[in-house]
């Protein structure tokens, strides 16, 4: 072969082994520390029993904390931080836009119109996870349907700007029902869920948040050579061989399964897709058979450790909305200074 | 093989920029198409690349419509270097070189050895080897628009469409430019490209399409197309011709 290994890319390797130490360190530091906390060779005693069969020596409380307690919550935490990091690099390509996030299309207005929906009518946690589920979905469709309707020179300005329309419109909803529902019981449980919590998640929330999760990042990693050339100009990708249309539906579909599924068990965490894609490129670059792992181990270690913070910053726990966004903020405004040479 | 279009109309739905223009390019030749800005020059472009539908006529690639034609295909057949862009994401050159390989593969599939064999001579050829690793972002528009012809040529097209390809470059890379349009040619390929200057179409093509307001002014060789008495009326500003009596090459001033 012509090319030396010295003019070849970067191996990826060293970027996802730090994303792999960072997912691993969250893991440990979340099932360690809590108002029970575990030591480290209590909890690889107890991983041990169970993984592996050996007989533990442990207190059955503190396997209780470890499998029952912390550790469907962690998986949660793993999932979402991984779905959302995902989703958002998909559509920061997607748009050709590094300041966008997995809720352009109005995936997280229209969840949260389900859930407050649930809430309002009192249907419970299944309920209400399940409309903010198909929330999410409806309102993506609407809008890549409107899009499509006009037909415009460049299709993917006319897709954002109706995300944002019909968030607004969603965003209107949402605040009519919480302006009619019960102050005292009703309103409050809104509010907590529209900021964003895992602190409820149990064993059996996890299987629906898995499979959408699944079959979402299933199809961005099968496509990833593409995306590549999807994140070129509409004409040049068109050029180089690509139907555009399909595999924007495509990309478009997968990563509002996997944001629609997060968002219906955690509630609403913004930034986390925002952000977590941008360091998962200053780790391993834009090639995205490289990027999209390292963006889900990064968004899961990151999720874990805002999610542990959540937990024990406070003798009350704080909603993982407000802790992400008080990161996210600052890391955005440091984004845009960075960039604007690149603006001007 | 050609790459030709019959009467065409070219534009969009509800605009249409230009019509009844023939134009053909053979396997080969290197053909300019000049035009003051607004004349429908890159709207013929897209068209022939079969990225446009005409609005009446035909664009043929070997005797059938390129809009007939799957995307991959047609990408088979045409490359297009568009106009050299800072893109939104710092892939390395080796990688913008292998997107040139897409119309290979299938939807899922990883570029293959042969595929970055070809991204390897490419690079090669356009003695930007040593750029690969690179980030393409970080790029002279030299180098940039070097990697795109890499990048087309990796397609292994029988014709290239180039956008303004001499446009904000140095003299240097302008020169450099020509002259790999040249070798295109040289090596079988058929070269259609833009230009806002005469000199460029004299240096690099055979022959000459003159458009204005979407109609076809003149075409043919370049020494007869490019002559004073047309690009005064093509551009509508006086024009002076330099002839060098040692070579009889001739170059257009403008103003």
């Amino acid at each position: 072969m012509a090319i030396k290994r010295t003019n070849t890319t970067r191996s990826a390797l060293p970027g996802l082994g730090i994303a792999g130490i960072f997912l691993a360190a969250g893991l440990v530091t979340a099932l360690m520390v809590g108002r029970y906390p575990v030591t480290l060779s209590d909890l690889v005693s107890v991983l041990a029993a169970h993984l592996i069969d050996r007989p533990s020596s442990v207190a059955p409380a503190v396997d209780n904390v470890v499998l029952l307690v912390r550790g469907p919550r962690v998986l949660a935490a793993v999932l979402v931080g991984a779905a959302l990091a995902v989703a958002g690099t998909a559509f920061q390509g997607l748009f050709r836009n590094p300041l966008v996030s997995p809720d352009i299309l109005g995936a997280s207005s229209g969840a949260a119109l389900g859930a407050v929906l649930g809430i309002f009518f009192s249907l419970g946690v299944v309920g209400v996870e399940s409309l903010a589920f198909l929330g999410g979905l409806l309102a993506v469709a609407a809008v890549y349907l409107i899009g499509s309707l006009l037909r415009a020179r460049d299709p993917i300005l006319v897709l954002v700007l109706t995300g944002v329309v019909m968030g607004s419109l969603l965003g209107a909803a949402v605040g009519l029902v919480k302006y009619l529902a019960d102050p005292y019981n009703q309103l409050p449980a809104m509010t907590f869920w529209l900021l964003g919590s895992l602190a409820s998640t149990t064993l059996s929330d996890l299987l629906p948040l898995a499979g959408p999760v699944a079959i979402g990042t299933a199809i961005l990693v099968a496509l990833r050579w593409r995306m590549n050339v999807m994140s070129l100009p509409e004409e040049e990708a068109r050029a180089l061989g690509v139907a555009t249309g399909r595999l924007r539906l495509a990309i478009v579909v997968a990563a509002t399964l996997t944001t629609s599924a997060s968002v219906a068990t955690s509630g609403i965490i913004g930034w986390v897709g925002l952000v977590v894609p941008h360091l998962a490129r200053a780790l391993v670059g834009p090639d995205f058979p490289r990027l999209l792992p390292a963006a889900a181990l990064l968004g899961a270690g990151y999720l874990l450790f805002i999610d542990t913070l959540a937990r024990v910053a406070a003798p009350v726990e704080i909603p993982l909305g407000i802790l992400t966004a008080a990161i996210g903020t600052p890391f955005f405004i440091w984004l845009l200074t960075s960039m604007q040479r690149n603006w001007s | 093989m050609t790459l030709a279009g019959r009467a065409l109309a070219i534009g969009y739905r509800d605009r249409e920029v230009g019509r009844s223009l023939d134009v053909s390019l053979a396997e080969g030749e290197v053909l300019a198409l000049l035009g003051p800005n607004g004349s429908g020059k890159t709207t013929l472009l897209k068209t022939l690349l079969g990225l446009l539908k005409p609005l009446a006529g035909e664009a043929m690639i070997d005797g059938q419509p390129i809009t007939s034609l799957p995307a991959a295909a047609r990408a088979r057949r045409i490359a297009y270097v568009p106009q050299s862009h800072v893109p939104s994401f710092a892939f390395t050159v080796e990688t913008v070189v292998l997107m040139g390989r897409t119309a290979y593969g299938n939807l899922f599939s990883a570029p293959s050895a042969a595929d970055r064999a070809v991204a390897a001579r490419v690079l090669e050829r356009f003695g930007i080897t040593s750029l690969a690793a690179r980030p393409y972002t970080m790029l002279s528009g030299g180098e940039r628009q070097l990697v795109l012809l890499a990048r087309a040529l990796a397609q292994e097209p029988r014709f290239i469409v180039l956008d303004e390809p001499t446009a904000s470059l140095d003299f240097g890379n302008q020169g450099k430019v020509i002259r790999e349009m040249r070798a295109l040619a040289a090596s079988g390929h058929g070269v259609l490209f833009t230009t806002h200057d005469p000199n460029h179409a004299l240096r690099a093509a055979d022959r000459a399409f003159l458009m204005r307001g979407g109609l076809r002014l003149a075409e043919g060789k370049v020494r007869e197309v490019l002559t004073r008495a047309k690009l005064e009326s093509l551009y509508g500003t006086p024009v002076e011709t330099l002839t060098d009596d040692a070579t009889g090459i001739t170059a257009f001033l403008p103003g």
